[in-house]
């Protein structure tokens, strides 16, 4: 290694040298970048689960990785396994089971489920209330779901598969965890603690109480017919979001460590902002503030003005006020460029994968700059004059993309928001 | 580009009450701990001493919206904020960032009961399932039950709102918080962080996830390194929140500090016999030499084997250390078990009781860490 590369504060610049990708629309990279740029939907009517008495019977579920039933943080950790499988294999990074780098996963939170409360349930008599299922679990016949529902599972196993060094995190910023835990990743490589990270996001969490969850706060989109046009971000029709699995996965590793080993450089990930918002547990600050915040802070983070973002990859979610929130923050940060700045949502056709949106947007942001191809909005029929955007309406538009803003808004007031561009050009 | 980092504000409650006076003199004087062995039997408990909510949690409405494990670690980062001395600043706190250690919220267990038991003689058991839960579940509960929505209530009862994060994933978690917040601002890339996790132990539903593997001791109460009859975890309603800050930034604004700490690991690998102590002596050796005087403070969960191990592990660090199990003060609070910890040794250096203190945990299925605090 001859210079040491420096970003433009001084820090390490962290690449990108792996991606991996599951959704609805596939598995890996090529079939969902097929799809997305097809205006493809992968929401589909759910048959997961029976879905009389809900009001909403549609989701972007992955149904093809399993011929058995399941139970989510099994399917989260599959998707999981799949997203870093591909991601690691591209960066060719270590060996198999051999991973020289920390592990950041998002993962939605656990719980015990249905099916298994009543497979104990079967074994009572009488009320099946909590003492009489401790009674049961006492027996220590199902020792098997005490694993399966801790809070660490899934990024353990995940850990142990790909060999991956130190104390694996398992995080939770609700639906901007993917991009906190490629954050994390990068505040790791900057500090100098690793020289490389495994980042993935997954969600494999649709069942029928988690859906009825966001139904009970009326966050849903309920237009199930066609399922493939319930979610229209920046519509002045849209409804709600739909709930979507999916895993992203990124190997981020110092630039220099990429560069000696000969590496193939997929992008950097350039800056990141977050903001808490002490407005309200579900809905943003009315001055968008903390949003605005958060992705002025990702450009200062990265060095680079709004003057140089070339696409702004949307949180999107399809719910009323969020995409209002959006593109009223995203006025502020451009100003009047925003007019004529491309914005998109990868939820109009994944709809929302929840703790994997982050990543999983991450992913197709880079794909994006690799291309030179922008997925669209899709589903948008009905523009909503009080937000007038250039979503990239219905079709997908060739244009240079050299930086991404890619937005990332959760309940609890999360707000996290990433740059990511293109390798730097060789001095 | 090293950074000292001081501890210089401490949130704490338990069953012995809230503050550090409580907790330094259990510390100092070893007394008996709060039992419950009735409530919930056979699982003995240390219940939470109730708190003046309205203290630290003014509306009543955002009382109303959370959850106990919330509203007890929604109260105790507001200890650490008082603490701190940064409750009314209102700059810092717009920039103060958090990482909180949590696990997930109350299940409503009459609800569960009622539909488990019905779902037991339905002919059609998912419709019965959609119905009874869009009907009985309270919209707001969800709200309740989100593992980041601590910090987000600690964002919007005391204003803080820099970021927050979120860890997962039991007692490690507890863990990786304080270390991730000390890298952060050792690093510089943080000047000041709040930093904690809370666990609400009288809950059966955490009891039977604990019970499914056989963590749980079952019984009289013994203490954490005195359970070879009936090994397991008694677990306790504690929550711990510390502010974490650079030598600087805390100079700058003349706080005082309670303790440095000076390193924070943290370690993983696939349980076998052996690997608790070995993944211990290495954290521990990295620290250097402790002083003989030191105090220990251990996290330890009361489980076969591990607590022996981490037993060992102390002893061969600091073997004429004073060694003292969180456990026996307030119970294992399993996210929050590892901030309780270094939580009361920051008490401990604080009051003058030791000089220095190393704070061990083996969590109860996968992982652990280690932290050393040092005299001002």
């Amino acid at each position: 290694m001859t210079a040491s590369h420096r970003d433009s504060q001084g820090r390490p610049i962290v690449a990108v040298t792996g991606l991996g990708l599951v959704t609805s629309l596939g598995q890996g990279k090529d079939a969902n970048w097929e799809a997305l740029t097809a205006g493809r939907s992968g929401i589909h009517r759910i048959e997961r689960f029976p879905t009389e008495g809900l009001r909403t019977t549609i989701a972007a579920t992955v149904d093809f990785v399993f011929d058995r039933p399941f139970a989510a943080p099994e399917l989260s950790e599959k998707l999981a396994t799949l997203a870093a499988e591909e991601a690691v294999g591209q960066s060719g990074l270590g060996e198999p089971g051999d991973f020289p780098g920390e592990l950041f996963m998002a993962v939605p939170p656990v719980e015990m489920e249905w099916p298994q409360k009543q497979e104990i349930a079967q074994a009572i008599e009488g009320d099946a209330d909590y003492d009489a299922l401790l009674r049961a679990a006492a027996t220590h016949k199902y020792k098997a779901m005490h694993e399966l529902f801790l809070f660490g599972g899934v990024a353990e196993h995940i850990a142990e598969k790909f060999g991956t060094k130190g104390s694996p995190i398992s995080l939770s910023t609700a639906c901007s965890s993917g991009a906190t835990a490629i954050q994390m990743g990068v505040e790791a490589i900057r500090r100098g603690e690793t020289q490389a990270a495994l980042c993935i996001g997954t969600d494999g969490s649709v069942h029928a109480e988690a859906l009825i969850r966001f139904s009970l706060l009326s966050a849903l989109s309920t237009q199930n017919d066609p399922p493939e046009a319930a979610a229209k971000p920046f519509s002045k029709n849209r409804d709600g979001f739909v709930m979507g699995e999916g895993s992203g996965a990124l190997v981020l590793e110092d630039y220099d460590h990429a560069l000696a080993r000969g590496a193939t450089i997929l992008g950097i990930i350039a800056g990141c902002g977050e903001r808490g918002d002490g407005f309200h547990r579900t809905r943003s600050s009315p001055d968008g503030k903390p949003a605005i915040l958060a992705m002025q802070d990702a450009l200062a983070d990265a060095g680079l003005t709004p003057e140089d973002v070339d696409y702004i990859n949307a949180h999107g979610t399809s719910t009323p006020e969020n995409d209002k929130m959006e593109a009223m923050s995203c006025s502020a940060v451009f100003g009047e460029r925003m007019a004529s700045l491309p914005i998109s949502s990868n939820k109009s056709m994944l709809g929302h994968t929840l703790t994997a949106a982050g990543a999983v947007e991450a992913v197709i942001s880079l794909l994006t700059i690799a291309n030179g191809r922008i997925p669209p909005t899709i589903n948008y029929q009905q523009p909503d004059a009080a937000i007038a955007l250039d979503v990239v309406p219905n079709q997908a538009r060739d244009a240079k993309v050299r930086t991404v803003l890619s937005n990332s808004f959760g309940f609890g007031g999360q707000n996290t928001c990433l740059v990511l561009t293109a390798e730097p050009k060789v001095p | 580009m090293a950074h000292d980092v001081l501890i210089t504000g401490i949130g704490l409650a338990s069953s012995l009450g809230e503050g550090i006076e409580p907790h330094a003199q259990a510390l100092a004087a070893g007394t008996a701990p709060i039992v419950d062995e009735t409530s919930f039997a056979p699982y003995p408990l240390h219940p939470l001493k109730p708190l003046e909510l309205d203290r630290q949690i003014p509306k009543k409405s955002d009382q109303r919206q959370m959850e106990p494990w919330q509203r007890l670690g929604v109260y105790t980062a507001g200890l650490a904020l008082d603490s701190a001395g940064l409750k009314d600043d209102a700059q810092i706190k717009s920039e103060l960032q958090v990482i909180v250690a949590a696990g997930g919220g109350e299940r409503d267990h009459a609800v569960d009961a009622a539909i488990l038991t019905g779902l037991r003689g339905a002919n059609q058991p998912g419709p019965f399932l959609n119905e009874r839960l869009m009907g009985d579940l309270r919209p707001t509960l969800f709200l309740a039950q989100l593992s980041n929505l601590l910090a987000g209530n600690i964002a919007i009862v005391h204003g803080v709102t820099g970021a927050s994060r979120t860890f997962m994933g039991e007692e490690q978690a507890g863990v990786d918080a304080i270390r991730t917040a000390h890298a952060r601002i050792a690093s510089g890339q943080a000047q000041v962080m709040l930093v904690g996790g809370a666990y609400n132990a009288e809950r059966r539903d955490m009891l039977l996830l604990f019970e499914l593997g056989g963590f749980l001791r079952t019984g009289a109460f013994a203490p954490v390194f005195a359970r070879e009859d009936a090994p397991g975890m008694i677990t306790g309603s504690a929550a711990a929140f510390l502010v974490l800050e650079s030598a600087e930034h805390a100079k700058a604004r003349g706080a005082r500090a309670h303790a440095r700490l000076s390193q924070v690991g943290a370690h993983r690998s696939r349980r076998q016999p052996g690997s608790v102590a070995k993944g211990l002596d290495e954290l521990l050796a990295g620290f250097g030499s402790i002083a003989p005087g030191a105090l220990a403070v251990s996290a330890a969960t009361g489980c076969a084997e591990i607590t022996a191990e981490e037993a060992a592990a102390i002893a061969a660090a600091a073997p004429k250390a004073r060694r003292v199990a969180t456990g026996d003060l307030v119970g294992h609070a399993v996210e929050a078990a590892f901030p309780v910890s270094v939580a009361l040794a920051a008490a401990a250096l604080s009051t003058g009781a030791a000089d220095e203190a190393i704070v061990t945990g083996a969590a109860h299925w996968r992982g652990e860490g280690a932290a050393r605090l040092v005299k001002v």
